[in-house]
């Protein structure tokens, strides 16, 4: 770990400050970013720790929806009556990512910057584009198993690896963020740039812009997320799926549904949702929206399994939520 | 190289110790406290054998930086009961013999002990039955919970089948 | 002679269970040493090549650094034969990842960043890494263990096979294991003018005594080794590695300073050996009674070219099962990679996973229950050495473990089971594991008036409850009380003693320590059976076993497991395992009971996750730390049962145990591999068993 500065600001003004000096990084829970620190793929100068900020409400709003503050904790969040009432598949996620110990450091303005963990992102003996710009991808050729099948690039497959930005894009979250400029407002599928040439540029955000909060808009029918991987628990996602289904005399009145462990970014499946939209909610209209969502995948032989494995998982979250709305 | 001053109440006594910026808390205990009770198994937040408790919550230490937690109460295996004396699920891991080697033993106690709170105060778990706990009651835990909840503590002598029933006697009492 | 059972026998709590559940048994890394120095090494960023320039400037100057060390300024070490050991002593890189330096400084975060300070230009060579059958220069291990032939042969094995009228001929793939303790491998080396200390993690003080006294060519008395608690093994600390070479070259910077040293859990991928991959070709003919008529068992694995290791997987083939026409045949391929080593059960691990799932498949063939299949085929002695079994209790254990599991009235049928979404099949393997006996074991016993006996004896405690069970061993050696032993090992100083491997040590050490009570019995007698005032004192070695000649001698195990398979996705889920072992005398069935569990859920995770994958292109393990090589976390884990059934075996030993830490996680990967075809319809001959091999199509 490259020796550093410390600094633990009180107020947004002094951390957007202290974080727009070249060779800032904000430091939340630190489950990624000490790490990364560590390994020396992230080398700040300095770091300026967040968590001294008046940032970790969760708080309803007006319009029904909630206001979750950037350093509430994962399992506070997780655990929060109204977020398990209302947005279970955000609940769901959450849980089901990393450890008790893990979700009680991550914070969620952390986790939407939580960065790949493909192997040679973290082995600085290998050629990566997202660590080295202009290195190459070794991942392309190699151990690809955990690498993205959607919006991939010949300069990036890494995948995306959270759990909570799924079920946040799935239910068209917004990030609040305070930067040198004052403050904006970003839809999170927004937020995450795909890699195109450029895979070491991640996000929209510039030196010094802060998450202060993510908006979650009101809830919509149920959801639900299902997480596949290689071990039962602790484990990053091979495909994830973040669903929400209402069903009204048998059709699709609202569908929201996004895939983690297959792309750069949380994804929306947004060809899937037009096509699921308005349509009948049966098994067979599943798979096609499923099958055309994932038509556009390039994938390679290690990861080639990943097209038929988020189909039928598409398939089966999606047939879960209808016979649960049934039931109800 | 950047020292800094930090205090840490660990174990109930207050320390005070000049460390590295760079410095986690796992280190700040075993290299500078001489509190060897959390192990580094892979300095990664991966194995879970640096749990500890911080100001009351179940976390791995190692990705913690000792800088970033000037003032903390920390609370490791040794610090759970009083010396030469054993907390009770201590006790269990002993008559079940949860263990072998002991090297990941200490943080999977102090995780057990902090899920025991955590499902007493209604959080749920990857495995937790929609709405279990959710009217601010205790999760009951049975061995699937458990199972999932001490996920976060890799054992390689692979005592898990042995570590679940001493977590559950506990649960019972 | 067989000693009687009193303490042996005894579900005895663990004796350093309260320092361990506290946390305050101090493992090698946490020993009170004063001013120490932390080391932290550079490793080879190439597969093989040469080092063309090393550029220490600004790791020398960095504040708190107080050496950096390379082969330039390296102790030049004797040319001893293992050449894993032989680091830093010139500009040579043997594998990507070798040690080719590394820096001692003030604390663990200025040594760690000060060698990423350090410029190395490697001419690179290319290297040759492909395991592959049609190699030409594959070539026979040399024999690790004479009593087991790397090749054996039996009969006309083709001409049986091609006129059976039942056939399996298939090839079965294992991967590549990493150990993995959660204590990395850790070292604390001092060099105090003319004599290194070592506080170390291993299976073997003496064996690390011995390699450094070599390497440093001095004599055995300049080296001290203890290891006081060790954080699991599995093999890797079996035999010294060059983490332990390493540390002690940078002692010899630093004199008088101690040297701390943990290797981190990437560099545990590298450094510290593994279970090779193997590629296995499992041959079996039966005639139409459901009898093998011939058994054919080959394998191929890579070792490095540093120093040979063989798994050496078709090794429990020939005890097994009772076909008249039999071959087996090893080959190994030297590859420029790390060096492989042991790792829990080495050989049958890999090579029963096999085979068991050859038999499984020839069952099915026969179309015969598994259980009665593999009845039918016991052997009566064994096959190879034409010798009398010890004991040999696998159709037992296969009884009592189909009544346990509730194997009666299973309908063979594939794929027919289903539970909300979830196939269900079970399936069944047997295990074995040799009676090993490793030489070289002293023990000393030293009794006082207040009749407490210490027995010293340089044995280790690696997980495996040895403080508890060998206490219990002494105690009924001696005819005491076991609150009267006090068991002192790990640490050169006490009479050396064998290494922890192989399931060896009960066997080794308890059979020297009850010679050194029958001599402290004799000795008593001289004195007229009262101990006089200044005590006495007796050293014995571990005896010969006259036994050893006539009888075979092996444990024997069935292990059963149900899976369930989710018929859309393809995850598996081991819902119960059951293991019924036939291990001789259970000298602690507490701790006994763990070390077969742990070998069985260690199986699981064989079976389900483990795989160290390897990039042909640069010559390393890409999987390399706990988050993309799986072990087994406690959720994967369903509910395991492990029995054992009575075996009084006179002739093992004088404690009539045949051990226990490896035969645990024998034929747990077959057990569940056929489940998992039970369950599915789909044989999956390639581990681990991962979601996609098993994934219908979209």
């Amino acid at each position: 770990m490259k020796p550093f500065a410390y600094v633990k600001p009180v107020d947004i003004g002094a951390a957007v400050a202290a974080g727009a000096a070249p060779g800032a990084k904000f430091l939340g829970g630190g489950t990624n970013l000490v790490d990364l620190m560590r390994e020396g793929i992230e080398q700040p100068d300095t770091v300026v720790d967040v968590t001294g900020l008046p940032l970790s409400a969760v708080d309803d709003l007006p319009n029904g929806g909630l206001r979750i503050g950037a350093l509430v904790r994962n399992s506070d969040l997780a655990a929060d009556r109204r977020v398990r009432a209302r947005y279970p598949v955000l609940s769901q996620a959450l849980l089901s990512g990393a450890s008790g110990q893990l979700r009680n450091m991550a914070t969620v303005g952390g986790n939407l910057l939580q960065r790949t963990r493909c192997p040679y992102f973290y082995d600085e003996a290998s050629a990566c584009n997202k660590r080295d710009p202009g290195s190459g991808c070794d991942a392309l050729d190699g151990f690809n198993r955990s690498c993205a099948i959607l919006g991939v690039s010949d300069d990036c497959i890494a995948a995306h690896p959270s759990d909570m930005c799924v079920a946040l894009t799935a239910l068209d979250a917004v990030v609040e963020v305070t930067g040198t400029g004052g403050t904006r407002r970003i839809p999170l599928t927004e937020l995450h740039r795909l890699p195109g040439q450029t895979p070491h540029i991640e996000t929209d955000l510039a030196p010094g812009d802060l998450i202060t909060a993510v908006e979650l808009p009101t809830a919509t029918g149920n959801s639900a997320y299902r997480k596949v991987r290689d071990r039962a628990s602790y484990a990053f996602a091979l495909v994830s799926v973040a669903a929400g289904l209402q069903i009204e005399n048998g059709a699709v009145t609202d569908i929201r549904l996004a895939l983690g462990g297959v792309a750069p970014k949380p994804w929306r499946a947004r060809q899937a949702e037009q096509l699921l939209a308005g349509g009948p909610a049966d098994e067979a209209a599943f798979r096609r929206a499923a099958q055309a969502e994932l038509a556009s995948a390039a994938v390679r032989p290690g990861n080639a399994f990943k097209v038929a494995l988020a189909t039928n998982t598409i398939v089966a979250t999606l047939r879960e939520l209808s016979n649960e709305g049934t039931r109800r | 190289m950047v020292d800094v001053e930090v205090s840490l109440r660990v174990d109930g006594t207050d320390h005070r110790l000049t460390v590295d910026t760079r410095t986690s808390v796992l280190d700040a205990l075993r290299e500078r406290l001489g509190n060897t009770s959390p192990k580094k198994g892979c300095d990664h937040g991966q194995c879970g054998a640096c749990t500890v408790l911080l100001d009351g919550r179940r976390v791995n230490s190692c990705l913690a930086l000792a800088v970033a937690h000037d003032g903390a109460t920390v609370v490791t295996a040794a610090g759970l009961a009083p010396a030469g004396q054993l907390h009770p699920m201590q006790a269990c891991f002993i008559r079940h013999d949860a263990f072998q080697c002991g090297y990941c033993t200490p943080g999977q106690i102090v995780s057990a002990v902090a899920m025991l709170a955590e499902a007493a105060a209604g959080w749920p778990s990857a495995v937790t039955a929609d709405g279990a706990g959710r009217g601010g009651g205790a999760v009951v835990l049975d061995d699937d919970e458990i199972r999932e909840r001490m996920s976060g503590n890799l054992c390689r002598c692979a005592a898990y089948a042995n570590i679940v029933p001493a977590v559950a006697e506990m649960a019972r009492r | 002679m067989t000693i009687t059972p009193r303490a042996m026998g005894v579900a005895v709590d663990r004796f350093d269970g309260a320092a361990k559940v506290r946390g305050e048994a101090r493992y090698a890394y946490e020993q009170p040493v004063d001013r120490p120095l932390y080391l932290y090494p550079l490793t080879a960023a190439v597969a093989t090549g040469r080092i063309a320039d090393i550029d220490c400037g600004a790791a020398s100057a960095e504040p708190g650094v107080v050496a950096v060390l390379t082969y330039r300024n390296a102790t030049r070490t004797a040319a001893i034969e293992d050449g894993e050991l032989r680091i830093l002593q010139s500009d040579e890189v043997a594998f990507r990842g070798q040690f080719i330096g590394g820096v001692v400084a003030e604390t663990s975060e200025i040594a760690r960043h000060a060698v990423s300070l350090v410029r190395v230009d490697y001419e690179e060579r290319p290297h040759d890494v492909e395991l592959r059958e049609g190699r030409g220069d594959l070539r026979v291990p040399r024999e690790v263990q004479p009593i087991f032939p790397m090749d054996t042969a039996e009969g006309d094995v083709d001409a049986a096979l091609a006129s059976a009228p039942v056939r399996v001929d298939q090839t079965y793939t294992t991967a590549w294991n990493n150990h993995n303790p959660i204590e990395p491998h850790t070292t604390i080396a001092t060099w105090t003018g003319d004599r290194f200390t070592f506080y170390l993690s291993t299976q073997g003080v003496n064996g690390i005594q011995a390699a450094v006294a070599a390497l440093f060519e001095l004599g055995p008395d300049r080296v001290r080794v203890i290891s006081p608690y060790v954080g699991g093994a599995f093999g890797s600390k079996a035999r010294p590695h060059a983490d332990v070479v390493l540390a002690a070259l940078a002692a010899r910077l630093v004199p008088d300073r101690p040297v701390k040293f943990a290797l981190t859990r990437q560099q545990m991928f590298s450094q510290v050996g593994y279970r090779p991959p193997t590629v296995q070709r499992v041959r079996l003919g039966a005639d139409a009674g459901g009898r093998l008529v011939a058994l054919a068992h080959e394998s191929i694995e890579p070792t490095s070219k540093l120093q040979e290791f063989a798994e050496h997987s078709t090794r429990a083939t020939p005890t097994m099962y009772a076909a008249p026409n039999r071959r087996t045949r090893q080959r190994l391929a030297a590859l420029d990679v790390p060096t492989p080593t042991i790792m829990r059960a080495p050989g049958e691990a890999s090579g029963m996973f096999a085979l068991e799932s050859a038999m499984d498949e020839m069952a099915i063939a026969c179309g015969l229950d598994p259980i009665e299949f593999r009845i039918r085929n016991d052997a009566q002695r064994h096959p190879h050495f034409g010798l009398p079994f010890s004991s040999r209790n696998l159709v037992a254990c296969l009884r009592e473990g189909a009544r346990r599991f509730g194997w009666d009235g299973r309908d063979p049928t594939p794929g027919i089971r289903r539970t909300a979404g979830w196939l269900v099949g079970t399936g069944v393997a047997a295990a074995t594991y040799p009676v090993l006996r490793l030489p070289g074991s002293m023990a000393t016993i030293r009794v006082g008036p207040d009749e407490r006996y210490t027995v010293l004896i340089a044995a280790a405690d690696i997980g495996t409850g040895t403080w508890t069970a060998l206490s219990q061993v002494a105690a009924d050696a001696l005819g005491v009380r076991v609150e009267q032993i006090d068991l002192r090992i790990g640490d050169t100083a006490y009479p050396k003693a064998s290494n922890e491997g192989g399931s060896s040590g009960i066997t080794s050490w308890g059979s020297a320590i009850c010679e050194a009570a029958d001599r402290l019995r004799d000795e008593l007698a001289r004195h007229g059976g009262a101990v006089p005032a200044d005590g006495l004192e007796v050293t014995a070695a571990m005896p010969e076993n006259p036994h050893i000649s006539r009888y075979a001698m092996h444990a024997f195990g069935a292990q059963f497991a149900e899976v369930r398979v989710h018929a859309e996705i393809g995850e598996v889920r081991v819902r119960r395992q059951l293991g019924v072992f036939a291990v001789g005398r259970v000298v602690n069935p507490k701790t006994a009971r763990s070390q077969l569990l742990g070998g069985m859920t260690m199986g699981l995770s064989m079976a389900l996750h483990e795989q160290s994958v390897f990039d042909p292109r640069f010559a390393q393990v890409v999987t390399q730390d706990l988050a993309t090589y799986h072990i087994a976390s406690n959720a994967d884990v369903g509910a395991v049962e492990v029995h054992w059934i009575d075996e009084d075996d006179p002739y093992v030993n004088p404690m009539g145990t045949k051990g226990v830490g490896e035969i645990g996680i024998v034929g747990a990967a077959a057990a569940i591999a056929n489940a998992v075809h039970h369950a599915t319809g789909v044989r999956v001959r390639d581990l681990p068993i991962t979601l996609d091999k098993l994934l219908p199509a979209a």
